[in-house]
C-alpha cells in the first residue's frame, strides 16, 4: 500500500529524514514511536505533500505510484489521509459546508456525482453521533474555539466520511483524555479491514493500547530504527528511547 | 522552497489578465467630440431633449467644477488625468424609440449573453414572461430596453432611465435630483452633474413593496469614453424596494474614467435596500488599463424611522474610490453599510462608508470586509459622526482585511466624531493572512488551491454575503472565486 523507500528529506538546508525506508501493507495497522525530535511529524507532512519540505533523494509509493511529484490534493484524491497533530482552524466555514466540499472534490475527482443534500446529511450525522460529536458543532465554524479533543474528533470524524485507503494519524493522542482516546480508538478500530491501512504515529505507548498495531517502527535521528511486533511498545514504555538515540546513523 | 516564498513567486507572476468579459462589442456609435467646455454640455442636453431648467442645472454645475481641484486624500496613485481628452457622451446607434425587443440591435442581446447575465434574466430581455427581475439594461450610455413596465405600472412603480424620467415625471426629478449629492458636493459628482449620460430612476409610491428586485447592469463600451451614470431613487413614506446594480466592462488598453451619482432618498417608515456586484475591468497583469471609478453614493434618511441599507461586493476597476453613504436625518431612522471590498494585480481600493447621524435615535451598521492580494492596496476609509442633536446615536463598525500573499497592503482609516455625549460608536478591527496551513489543511481533504482560496475566503466574507438577495450572492460568490484565481502558490 504505502512503501517509503531511501527517503531524504530537508527543510531550509537542515536533513531531517535520513534514509527512511518503511512498508506499510493493506490492512495493515503500523505504529511509528519515536522519541521528540526524530522526524516523525516531518515523515506525515511530507507523505501529505506539505511544502516547505525538500526531498532530495528517494521515493514514495501509494500503491505503486510514486506520490511526490503530486499536489496534496492530488495525494488526498489518491485516498491518502492525514489526521493533523495540530487540526486548523477556518473561520466562517461551518463544519458542515468543509465537509461537504471536501467529500464533492473528492467525488468529483473519482467521475462521481455529489451526494445529494440528504444522503449527505444523514451520513454525516450517523458519523457524529458514533464519536459523540454534537451536532450542533457540525454548524460552527470548522475547529474555531473547540476543545484539543473536540478538534481531534473531528480529524477522525473526516477520516471516517472520507474512507481513505491510507490514513496517516499524527499524534492523535496527544491532549487528549482517556475518555476522549477511547472514542477515538474506536473511530480508527471500526475502520480496519483488509482494504484500508493505518500509519499511527505516536510518542507514547497508550494509545497503542486501543489501537492494536500489527506492526510497530521505531524512529530515531530520521530514520526507522527497529520495526518489530506490539511487543515493541511494551518495552520502550519500560526503557524509553535512549538507548536508539546512541545508535542511529 | 519554503511556501512563503513559493507564494510571493506565485504572486509575482499572478496573471490577472484573465477577464472574462473582455470584448469589445461592434456597435456604431454616436460621440459627443472630444473635450469639455459648455458646448459639450449643451450637445449632451440637446441630444436628450432636456428642458430648460436641466440644461441650466448642468451649466451650473459645470461652472462649478471648473473652480474645483482633483482630491488627492485618498491612498490611490494615478496618472493625471486629461479631462480634455475624453468624450462625455456616447450612444448606441440610435433606433426611433424601441417598442420592443425585436428592434433591439441583436449584437446587444449577444453582448447580455456573453456577459453571463444569468439566462432567467436573459429570458426577460427575450421577451419570456414568469421571470421576476425586472432589468433596465442600461448599455453604454443610454438605456435601450426596459422590461416589466407593466407590473411594476400596476403597482404603482415607476422604473425607468433617468432621461425618460425628465420628460414623463419632471416634477419628482425636480424635486430630488441633486438635493443628496448636490451638484457643489466633490470634483466627481460635480463633473456628473454637468455631463450625466444617464441611468435609473425609481420612484415606489406611498405604502408600497416593490413586488420584484429591481436589477440594472451597466457596461462601458466605448473606447475612450468617461461615463457619468446619474441614479436617482426615491421610497415614498411606509414604501419598500431592493435594487441590484452589476456591472462588467471590456477589456481595453487605455485607462477609463467612471464617475457615478447615485442618491437614494427615503422618508417616513420607507426602506431601501442597494446591492452592487462590481466587477469591471481591474487592468491587466502589468496594471495596465482598467476602470477608474469615482463614485459619489449617499442614501438620505429623510424620514422618520426609514432605513438605507447599502450592500457591495468590489472585484473590478483600477482604481476604486467609492463611500456609499447615509444621512440618518429622520428620528430613529437607521442606515447599513455591508461590504466586500477585493483587489488583486495592481488595483487600488479606497473605499468605505459614512454614517452621518443628524437625528435622535438613529442608528448604524457598517460591517466591511476586505481582501488584498498581488499587489495590490485596499483601504477602507470610513466615517462616523454624530451632530449635536443627534441624541441617543448608535453606531456599531466591524472592519476585517485578510491579506493573501506579502506584497498587498490592508489600511483601515477610521473617522469618528461625536458632538452630543450621549452618542455611543463602536469601532472594531482585525488583520490578517491566509496562513499556508489552512490552505494544506484544505487541499489533504480534497480541495485543489483554488477551491481551498476560494472556501477561505468565502467564509471570511459570509456575514456580508448574507445581506444579499439570494441570486445575487451566489453570483458573487462565484465572483470572488474568478477574482481571486491564481492569487496564491
Amino acid at each position: 500500500m504505502l512503501e517509503i523507500n531511501n527517503l531524504h528529506v530537508e527543510i531550509d538546508g537542515k536533513k531531517i529524514l535520513n534514509g527512511l525506508n518503511l512498508h506499510v501493507k493493506r490492512g495493515e495497522v503500523a505504529a511509528i514511536m519515536g522519541p521528540n525530535g526524530s522526524g516523525k511529524s516531518t515523515l506525515s507532512y511530507v507523505i501529505a505533500g506539505k511544502e516547505d519540505y525538500t526531498v532530495t533523494e528517494g521515493e514514495i509509493l501509494l500503491d505503486g505510484v510514486n506520490i511526490l511529484e503530486m499536489e496534496p490534493h492530488e495525494r488526498a484524491h489518491a485516498g491518502l489521509f492525514l489526521a493533523f497533530q495540530y487540526p486548523l482552524e477556518i473561520p466562517g466555514v461551518a463544519t458542515m459546508t468543509f465537509l461537504k466540499a471536501a467529500l464533492n472534490a473528492q467525488a468529483k475527482s473519482r467521475g462521481e456525482d455529489e451526494l445529494s443534500p440528504g444522503e449527505f446529511m444523514k451520513k454525516v450525522r450517523e458519523a457524529a453521533g458514533k464519536l459523540g460529536i454534537n451536532p450542533d458543532m457540525l454548524k460552527r465554524p470548522l475547529n474555531v474555539g473547540f476543545s484539543g479533543g473536540e478538534k481531534k474528533r473531528m480529524e477522525i470524524l473526516q477520516m471516517a466520511l472520507l474512507e481513505p485507503k491510507m490514513a496517516i494519524l499524527d499524534e492523535t493522542d496527544s491532549g487528549l483524555d482517556i475518555d476522549a482516546l477511547r472514542i477515538v480508538a474506536e473511530g480508527v478500530n471500526a475502520h480496519r479491514d483488509p482494504d484500508h491501512a493505518f500509519l499511527v504515529i505516536t510518542h507514547y505507548q497508550r494509545l497503542l493500547d486501543h489501537i492494536r498495531p500489527d506492526t510497530v517502527h521505531v524512529m530515531a535521528k530520521g530514520q526507522i530504527v527497529r520495526t518489530g511486533g506490539p511487543e515493541i511498545a511494551l518495552e520502550l514504555e519500560e526503557r524509553g528511547y535512549a538507548e536508539y538515540l546512541g545508535n542511529a546513523a | 522552497m519554503p511556501a512563503v516564498k513559493e507564494t510571493v513567486e506565485t504572486v509575482r507572476k499572478i496573471d490577472v489578465d484573465q477577464y472574462k468579459y473582455g470584448f469589445v462589442t461592434d456597435i456604431e456609435s454616436e460621440l459627443a467630440p472630444k473635450g469639455l467646455d459648455e458646448d459639450t454640455v449643451r450637445f449632451i442636453s440637446a441630444k436628450k431633449n432636456e428642458p430648460a431648467w436641466l440644461l441650466e442645472w448642468r451649466l451650473e454645475a459645470f461652472r462649478r467644477w471648473q473652480t474645483m481641484q482633483e482630491p488627492t486624500w485618498a491612498r490611490v496613485r494615478y496618472p493625471e488625468i486629461d479631462f480634455q481628452d475624453l468624450h462625455y457622451y456616447a450612444a448606441p446607434k440610435k433606433t426611433p424609440g424601441p417598442k420592443s425587443l425585436d428592434e433591439v440591435d441583436p449584437e446587444l442581446l449577444k453582448t447580455y449573453e456573453k456577459l453571463g447575465i444569468p439566462l432567467r434574466e436573459r429570458e426577460i430581455l427575450a421577451g419570456v414572461e414568469g421571470a421576476k427581475v425586472a432589468v433596465d439594461a442600461v448599455f453604454d450610455s443610454v438605456s435601450v430596453v426596459t422590461t416589466f413596465k407593466e407590473e411594476l405600472a400596476k403597482a404603482g412603480v415607476i422604473f425607468c432611465a433617468i432621461s425618460e424620467a425628465v420628460h414623463t415625471h419632471p416634477e419628482l426629478v425636480k424635486q430630488y435630483l441633486g438635493t443628496v449629492v448636490p451638484t457643489t458636493d466633490n470634483f466627481y459628482a460635480t463633473l456628473n452633474s454637468a455631463v450625466f449620460s444617464d441611468g435609473s430612476f425609481v420612484y415606489i409610491p406611498p405604502g408600497v413593496k416593490c413586488p420584484m428586485e429591481l436589477s440594472t447592469y451597466f457596461r462601458i463600451n466605448e473606447q475612450k469614453t468617461g461615463q457619468f451614470e446619474r441614479t436617482l431613487i426615491i421610497a415614498d413614506k411606509g414604501s419598500y424596494v431592493s435594487y441590484l446594480e452589476g456591472c462588467t466592462a471590456p477589456k481595453r488598453d487605455e485607462a477609463q474614467l467612471h464617475a457615478a451619482v447615485v442618491e437614494l432618498v427615503a422618508l417616513d417608515d420607507a426602506e431601501i435596500k442597494y446591492s452592487t456586484v462590481q466587477n469591471w475591468y481591474p487592468g491587466d497583469k502589468d496594471g495596465k488599463g482598467g476602470i477608474y471609478n469615482f463614485v459619489t453614493k449617499r442614501g438620505d434618511c429623510r424620514g422618520q424611522r426609514s432605513k438605507i441599507s447599502w450592500t457591495q461586493v468590489e472585484t473590478g476597476s483600477a482604481i476604486t474610490w467609492k463611500y456609499p453613504s447615509c444621512i440618518l436625518r429622520g428620528e430613529g431612522s437607521s442606515g447599513e453599510f455591508y461590504s466586500i471590498a477585493i483587489s488583486n494585480g495592481y488595483q487600488q481600493v479606497d473605499s468605505g462608508t459614512k454614517m452621518i447621524h443628524l437625528g435622535k435615535n438613529t442608528t448604524s451598521k457598517i460591517l466591511a470586509k476586505g481582501i488584498a492580494a498581488g499587489r495590490s492596496d485596499n483601504t477602507y476609509r470610513g466615517q462616523v459622526t454624530a451632530h449635536r442633536k443627534a441624541t441617543g446615536a448608535r453606531n456599531f463598525t466591524n472592519c476585517d482585511s485578510l491579506l493573501i500573499g506579502d506584497l498587498c497592503g490592508a489600511h483601515t482609516i477610521p473617522y469618528i466624531e461625536s458632538k452630543n455625549s450621549s452618542a455611543v460608536f463602536e469601532h472594531e478591527a482585525t488583520t490578517s493572512k491566509i496562513a499556508e496551513d489552512q490552505l494544506f489543511y484544505c487541499m489533504q481533504r480534497g480541495l485543489d488551491e483554488e477551491e481551498a482560496v476560494a472556501l477561505i475566503v468565502n467564509g471570511f466574507v459570509k456575514e456580508v454575503l448574507q445581506q444579499l438577495p439570494m441570486e445575487f450572492a451566489v453570483e458573487a460568490q462565484k465572483l470572488i472565486a474568478v477574482s481571486l484565481e491564481g492569487s496564491v502558490g
